[in-house]
């Protein structure tokens, strides 16, 4: 077993994603090595928000996540690029609507 | 003369610098930059307590001392720290474990000393308790990793614990300068800490498959100003700076 291979096994990839004070939603911030869930979330605690960033904390196994493949980007995201009728930039608001 | 007061706000000052000192040595030489990071917030966390503490020692002495004053320009004797906290780093598995040991003693501590009649030492308690509740779930979760992880793991931790149990003792001693203030409701009994402690360590260790050692005889000395030699060593370097360049500032 290699080094690398070692490592993967005892100390897998975790993808992390805090909710900050003023946020909504979790949005993902970085990554770190963590030998399972609980160690993540310390390690995620130590190393993302010790600036007092978060309220919340998520991670996830990078193991978890499907990715869309680079070489698919034309064919997945090209043909929005000539659909500009789906952005809502034709519509007059009315005034009393105010601040969208 | 030292006051009652003052001895035993060093004495709980002591203890988190000079722990605080030994987590330090970790920085940047970590196993891995998670656990580097991680040692560096329990290090801050315990610098930051002693800051508190000393600034109010001072204030309880009267005589004009900064936490500077009595964190640089201090001799062996005067340290009032245990015995515990001075021992050398030693590998991962010996760092973790003594945090473990000192955390499942300090976090009840605290939640008592907050209800302590001196309301600085109160209020400062208040504040460490939180600290000291995320030290102790850290290190009980390594803990219990090293002690159920691989043969390495489990033998470092196993002869981490045969060197650090018999200075656990110290924990619990009280002399006559805390007595007198046990029972004017100002320190903490550390026998009421008795309870807590057993049960963290049984179910931590039974977690970690680590046999728990008897209680045997037990080094002291520290909480009286008599220390090893690996205090002296550690204060060339903690104090280096304001010995060779007295009054400096930046």
């Amino acid at each position: 077993m290699t080094d690398k291979t070692m490592t993967e096994k005892t100390m897998p990839l975790w993808e992390v994603f805090i909710r900050s004070r003023t946020g909504l939603s979790h949005r993902h911030c970085g990554s770190l090595h963590a030998p399972d869930a609980e160690m993540a979330l310390q390690a995620a605690r130590d190393v993302y928000t010790r600036r007092g960033e978060g309220l919340s904390i998520w991670v996830v196994p990078s193991s978890a996540i499907t990715a869309s493949d680079p070489q698919d980007k034309d064919a997945l995201f090209e043909p929005t690029a000539s659909k500009i009728y789906r952005h809502p930039t034709f519509y007059e608001v009315p005034e009393e609507v105010g601040h969208m | 003369m030292e006051t009652p007061l003052f001895t035993y706000t060093l004495r709980l000052a002591d203890n988190a610098l000079v722990l605080g000192h030994r987590l330090s040595e970790w920085c940047g030489h970590g196993p891995m930059l998670e656990e580097d990071l991680a040692l560096a917030n329990m290090a801050l966390d315990l610098i930051g307590q002693a800051r508190n503490l000393y600034t109010h020692a001072g204030a309880i002495e009267g005589k004009g001392r900064s936490e500077d004053d009595l964190a640089y320009l201090r001799d062996c004797p005067d340290w009032r720290n245990i015995l515990l906290v001075e021992r050398p780093r030693g590998d991962f598995a010996f760092t973790i474990l003594r945090q473990f040991l000192y955390a499942a003693f300090m976090h009840p501590y605290f939640e008592r000393l907050a209800a302590s009649k001196d309301e600085t030492l109160a209020a400062i308690a208040a504040k460490s308790v939180k600290e000291m509740a995320y030290h102790l779930r850290h290190s009980a979760e390594w803990v219990i990793r090293l002690g159920d992880g691989t043969g390495e793991s489990a033998a470092r931790l196993k002869e981490a614990l045969e060197d650090l149990w018999p200075f656990t003792g110290e924990m619990f001693e009280v002399d006559a300068v805390e007595r007198a203030l046990i029972e004017a409701g100002i320190a903490v009994d550390p026998a009421a800490i008795r309870p807590a402690w057993d049960a963290t360590i049984d179910h931590v260790f039974g977690e970690a498959l680590l046999a728990r050692p008897r209680d045997g005889w037990m080094q002291t000395g520290g909480r009286r100003g008599e220390h090893s030699e690996h205090l002296g060593h550690l204060l060339t370097d903690l104090q280096f700076l304001q010995r060779t360049y007295p009054g400096a500032t930046w």
